[in-house]
C-alpha cells in the first residue's frame, strides 16, 4: 500500500488554494440527493453536520449522549488561537504554522498545518457570527491572551468556557439546520461499526442506547468526529464516555491509524488523590500566563509552602527555560515536573505534584483581576481539593489530555478507506508529536467548517447518486457480528467487572507507555496487556441484557476496543527509536534531558494497517517532507 | 481523611413504564475526598460483585460542564452545595448520614430507568430559535461590530447555562424559563441576535409551552439551586422580550 498524502506541489501559501480549485463540484440541486453521515456531535461534528446541510447535503449526526451539547469539546478551557494579529504583537499565518510544525516537534504536514493557520482567522469570524460571547475590551474589540509554544497573544476565550461557548455556537447553528430538515439526531445512539461495500464506506451499525435495537444506516459518505482515545489510559481529563471505538472499528475496516503512540500529557491538572479516582481534572494552561511554577529546593521539605522563604525555592521552568518561562509547551512542562517528582522534590500528601503558586500575580494586579481572568477555574480547584488557591498555591501534576495519533488521513480528511473521513481529534494529522494550547478548538473548526465542505464534494461527484440500500449483505453480516459481540459479554458470566479490567490496562499504559517509555518497558507492557486481553475474553462480568439500557455493556464493549489499541500503541512506541514531543523514550534523550529526534530515520508518520485478529499489525511509512521549516532541535531556552 | 458508612435511599425504575420504589442500600468506607459520583461508582461495583443491577445515572465529563449529571439529593437538585453533582464531594456529608437520591420530576423529563431522564425538551426548544442564521463562509470580520465589554460580559453569563434541568427539577411547577430565558437573552444583548429577535422569543417559547413545561410564579427555585448561578433576570427580559415580539410581529 502506498499512502498518498494528495498534499499539492506549489508553494505553501498557495496550496490550499489551488486544492480547492482542483476539486470536483456537486450541482446545488444535486447535493439534496447526497447522504451524509456524521458521528459525533463535538466541534468537528457539530460544525461540519451544519456547514454540510448549509450546503444542501442530507445529514445524520448520530452521538450517545442525550444531546449534542454534551460533546466533551464542551470541556475545553483556555481559547482558540488564530492568526488574526489584532494585537499588532508580530503574529501572521505563517508565525502560526511555523509554532505549530516546531510545538509539534516537526512531526506534522507542512501542508495540513499551512491550511490550518490560514483558515484560522475564517472561525473566529464565524464563532462572533453566530454570537459566540468571546472576552472583549472596554473599546468593544476582541480580547487574546497568550499561550504555550507561542510568543505573540493569539488565543481568543470566553473566560475559562471556551469549549463550551464554540461548541453552544456550532450546536446552535446545527439546531438551525435540525429545525430546516435537514439534519436529523439521533441520540443515544452510539456507533459499533462501519460498513464496507464494494470497498466504499457505505454506512454504520449503530445500538440504540435505551432499547438496545441494532440499526443500520447507509449513506454515500460517513465521517467520524468522534475524538480521543486518552480514556485507554483509564484516568485522563476525558470525559468518561469518550472511547475508541468508532475510529478503532473503522481500522479493523481498512482505516490505516496513525502515530497511536503520540499521546499528550497535559502539565495543569489536579492531582490523584486516591484509588477510587474516576478522572482527572484539567487546569487551564492559561493559567500559566499568572501562575509560576515551583518545587523546593530541598528534598524532604515538609513545610507549607507559605513558608518556604523565596530563596528556597526553585522556579524549575523559569531556571531552566528562560525566554519561554512557565509558558514551555506541554510535554516541556510535564516532563520537567515528572522529573523534580522524580528527584524527590514533590509536595502534597503523595510527593506527585508541583506547586502553581498565584501570589505574585494577586501582589501585582490584586486578587480581584486575578478572579475575573480565572474565577472559574480557582472556583473549581476548590471545589475539588477543599483548598483556597487565593490563599495557597495550587498543587498540579501532569494527566493524559489529548491524542495527537488517530486515523491516518489525507489531505481531503479521507481515510484509507474510500468514503470515510476522519475529523478533528479523531484524526491524526495537524499537531504531529505534540500539540500546542488552544490548537484542537482551531482544528476541530477548521475541520468541519471549512475543509470537509470542500473536500468531501470531490468524492461524493466521482462516486455519483446512486444510493446503497441496506438491504445489502454487507449490513447483515455486520449487525450479526455487532450481536455476536454483545452476546459473548453478556453470557460470559465472568468475575472481573469492566472497571476492574480498564484500571487494570490504565495503570499499565500510564507506567510503560505514559510520560516516558523505555524498550524494557514497553515490552514488558506487552506481556501485561496480552493478559489483560485473554482476562476480557474469558473472564469479565456484564450483567444485565441487551434491550434495555446497560451501561456495563456500553463500557465493556468500547475497553474491548481500547485494549486492542493499547497493544498497538506500546508496538507504536517501541518501534519509534528517538524521542519527539510526547513521545519520551528514554533511551533517547540529550544531555539535559530534552527530546532527541532522529530525523534522518524518524521523520515520517507510522500508519498501522490491521490484518486480522491476533496478527501482528502492519507498518506504513509517509516520509514527512520540510520544505519551508528547518528542523532544528527544539529550544525554549 | 476521613471515612464514612452511609444509608443511601434510591429511586430504581426499570424503564419509562414501569412503577419506580426507593431502594435502601447501605455503604462503608467512603473517603471524604471521593466526588459524589465516585460514591455511587463504589455502590455500583459492590452491586455487580454481589450479581445485582448496578444504578442507571447519567454523567459524563465529571468537571462540571457537560451538564449531564442529575441527581435530586435530599430534596435538592444537584445535592446541598450549589454546583453540579459530579463537583459534589462527600465533605459535604458526614459518617452515619442518610441520603436519598431521586431522578429529575417533571412532565416533560420522563424517566428512562433508574435515576436517568429523557430531557431531549430542551434541545427540540433550542431548535425552535436558539441560533443566529449565518451560513458558514458569510461573516463578515470578527472586530467589524464592537461591542461593549458590559454587553459582552452579561451575554457570557447567560451563555453559561450547561443545559442540567435543575432550574425545571427545583421548581415547583416544573417550569424552564430560566433555561429558555438564558439563551433567549444571550442572543437578544447581542448584536448578531437583532435580526431574529422577535421570531427567536416566540418561537422557543411557544416550544416551551407545547413540551409540557409549567408556569413561573416568581418562587426564584430556579436560581437558588442553578450550578451556573445564572440570573432570574433573564427571565424578565424574556418576559419583555416575548411581550415586544407579540406586539410587533405576526411570525408563528
Amino acid at each position: 500500500m502506498t499512502l498518498d498524502s494528495k498534499i499539492p506541489s506549489g508553494q505553501i501559501s498557495e496550496k490550499w488554494s489551488n486544492h480547492k480549485f482542483g476539486l470536483k463540484l456537486v450541482n446545488p440541486a444535486n447535493k439534496r440527493k447526497f447522504d451524509i453521515i456524521v458521528v459525533g456531535s463535538g466541534l468537528a461534528g457539530a460544525s461540519a453536520a451544519a456547514s454540510l446541510a448549509e450546503l444542501g447535503y442530507n445529514v445524520k449526526v448520530f452521538t450517545f449522549h442525550d444531546s449534542p451539547r454534551r460533546a466533551h469539546s464542551i470541556a475545553a478551557q483556555g481559547g482558540i488561537n488564530a492568526a488574526k494579529n489584532y494585537q499588532n504583537d508580530g503574529d501572521s499565518t505563517y508565525r502560526l504554522f511555523y509554532d505549530t510544525v516546531k510545538g509539534g516537534d516537526y512531526r506534522a504536514r507542512e501542508g495540513n498545518v499551512y491550511r490550518l493557520a490560514q483558515v484560522s482567522v475564517d472561525i473566529i469570524d464565524q464563532c462572533v457570527a453566530q454570537g459566540v460571547p468571546f472576552a472583549r475590551e472596554y473599546g468593544g474589540l476582541l480580547s487574546n491572551r497568550s499561550f504555550g509554544g507561542a510568543q505573540v497573544s493569539r488565543t481568543f476565550y470566553a473566560r475559562g468556557q471556551t469549549g463550551q461557548q464554540l461548541l453552544l455556537g456550532a450546536y446552535s447553528a446545527m439546531n438551525r439546520q435540525i429545525a430546516a430538515g435537514k439534519v436529523k439526531l439521533y441520540t443515544r445512539t452510539e456507533m459499533l461499526d462501519l460498513v464496507v461495500v464494494d470497498g466504499k464506506a457505505r454506512g454504520i451499525i449503530t445500538r440504540n442506547l435505551i432499547t438496545g435495537a441494532i440499526e443500520s444506516h447507509a449513506a454515500h459518505a460517513v465521517l467520524l468526529c468522534t475524538g480521543g482515545y486518552g480514556n485507554v489510559f483509564y484516568l485522563s481529563t476525558n470525559a468518561m464516555a469518550c472511547n475508541v471505538t468508532a475510529t478503532w472499528r473503522a481500522h479493523k475496516k481498512g482505516a490505516l491509524f496513525g502515530n497511536p503512540c503520540f499521546t499528550q500529557i497535559h502539565p495543569t491538572c489536579i492531582p490523584v488523590s486516591g484509588d477510587y479516582q474516576s478522572k482527572l481534572t484539567l487546569m487551564s494552561e492559561s493559567l500559566r500566563n499568572d501562575g509560576r511554577v515551583w518545587v523546593p529546593k530541598a528534598v524532604g521539605d515538609n513545610r507549607l509552602p507559605t513558608d518556604i522563604p523565596e530563596e528556597e525555592r526553585d522556579y524549575f521552568l523559569e531556571r531552566k527555560y528562560p525566554s519561554f518561562g512557565n509558558l514551555v509547551p506541554r510535554d516541556v512542562a510535564s516532563r520537567n515536573a515528572k522529573s523534580v517528582c522524580d528527584e524527590g522534590r514533590g509536595v502534597g500528601a503523595t510527593k506527585l505534584a508541583v506547586y502553581l503558586d498565584f501570589a505574585d500575580a494577586i501582589r501585582r494586579d490584586s486578587e480581584d483581576v486575578v478572579r475575573a481572568k480565572y474565577g472559574n477555574l480557582f472556583d473549581m480547584y476548590q471545589q475539588i481539593t477543599g483548598e483556597n488557591p487565593y490563599k495557597m498555591p495550587m498543587r498540579i501534576y501532569p494527566a493524559v489530555h489529548y491524542t495527537m495519533g488517530g486515523l491516518w488521513v489525507d489531505f481531503n480528511l479521507m481515510t484509507t478507506v474510500p468514503g470515510c473521513y476522519a475529523l478533528g481529534e479523531a484524526n491524526f494529522s495537524d499537531h504531529g508529536a505534540n500539540r500546542l494550547g488552544a490548537s484542537a478548538l482551531m482544528q476541530g473548526l477548521a475541520d468541519g467548517y471549512f475543509v470537509i465542505p470542500y473536500t468531501v464534494g470531490d468524492y461524493l461527484a466521482a462516486i455519483g447518486q446512486e444510493k446503497i440500500g441496506t438491504d445489502r449483505p454487507e449490513f447483515k453480516e455486520a449487525e450479526d457480528a455487532v450481536r455476536k459481540r454483545i452476546n459473548g459479554l453478556l453470557s460470559m458470566k465472568g468475575e472481573k467487572t469492566v472497571d476492574e479490567l480498564h484500571r487494570k490496562l490504565g495503570l499499565t499504559m500510564w507506567d510503560y507507555c505514559g510520560m516516558s517509555r523505555t524498550e524494557e518497558g514497553l515490552k514488558k507492557a506487552q506481556g501485561i496487556i496480552a493478559d489483560i486481553k485473554k482476562e476480557f475474553e474469558t473472564n469479565v462480568k456484564v450483567l444485565g441484557a441487551n434491550e434495555e439500557m446497560n451501561q456495563s455493556l456500553e463500557k465493556a464493549l468500547r475497553l474491548a476496543d481500547f485494549i486492542e489499541l493499547g497493544a498497538l500503541m506500546v508496538q507504536d512506541a517501541l518501534d519509534r527509536n528517538e524521542s519527539c514531543g510526547g513521545h519520551f523514550r528514554e533511551e533517547y534523550q540529550t544531555p539535559d534531558g530534552e527530546a532527541l529526534r532522529d530525523d534522518e530515520n524518524y521523520a515520517y508518520v507510522a500508519a498501522w494497517e490491521y490484518k486480522g485478529d491476533n496478527q501482528s499489525e502492519v507498518l506504513h511509512k509517509e516520509a514527512l517532507k520540510f520544505e519551508y521549516v528547518k528542523l532544528t532541535q527544539r529550544s525554549y531556552k | 481523611m476521613n471515612t464514612m458508612n452511609l444509608t443511601l435511599k434510591i429511586w430504581r425504575q426499570p424503564n419509562t413504564a414501569a412503577k419506580g420504589e426507593l431502594k435502601t442500600y447501605s455503604i462503608s468506607g467512603i473517603n471524604d475526598h471521593m466526588s459524589f459520583l465516585e460514591m455511587m461508582d463504589v455502590l455500583n461495583e459492590n452491586l455487580q460483585k454481589k450479581g445485582e443491577d448496578p444504578v442507571v445515572f447519567d454523567h459524563d465529563c465529571r468537571e462540571g460542564i457537560c451538564g449531564a449529571c442529575s441527581l435530586v439529593i435530599n430534596g435538592r437538585p444537584h445535592g446541598p452545595q450549589q454546583t453540579t453533582t459530579c463537583q459534589l464531594h462527600m465533605r459535604s456529608f458526614k459518617d452515619g448520614d442518610t441520603i436519598y437520591i431521586e431522578p429529575w420530576r417533571a412532565k416533560a423529563f420522563p424517566v428512562i430507568k433508574d435515576l436517568m431522564v429523557n430531557r431531549s425538551a430542551f434541545d427540540r426548544i433550542q431548535h425552535a430559535g436558539g441560533y443566529v442564521s449565518v451560513n458558514t463562509g458569510s461573516a463578515q470580520d470578527a472586530n467589524a461590530i464592537p461591542i461593549g465589554k458590559e454587553i459582552a460580559d452579561e451575554a457570557f453569563n447567560s451563555a453559561t447555562c450547561i443545559g442540567c434541568g435543575a432550574c425545571v427539577a427545583a421548581c415547583k411547577n416544573a417550569s424552564a424559563m430560566l433555561f429558555v430565558s438564558a439563551k433567549i437573552s444571550q442572543l437578544a444583548m447581542l448584536p448578531q441576535g437583532q435580526a431574529e429577535r422577535n421570531r427567536r422569543a416566540e418561537g422557543m417559547v411557544a416550544q416551551m409551552d407545547q413540551e409540557g413545561f409549567g408556569a413561573c410564579t416568581n418562587t426564584g427555585a430556579c436560581e437558588a439551586e442553578c450550578p451556573k448561578q445564572i440570573s432570574i433576570s433573564n427571565i424578565a427580559r424574556m418576559n419583555r422580550e416575548y411581550l415586544g415580539a407579540k406586539l410587533s410581529s405576526n411570525a408563528v
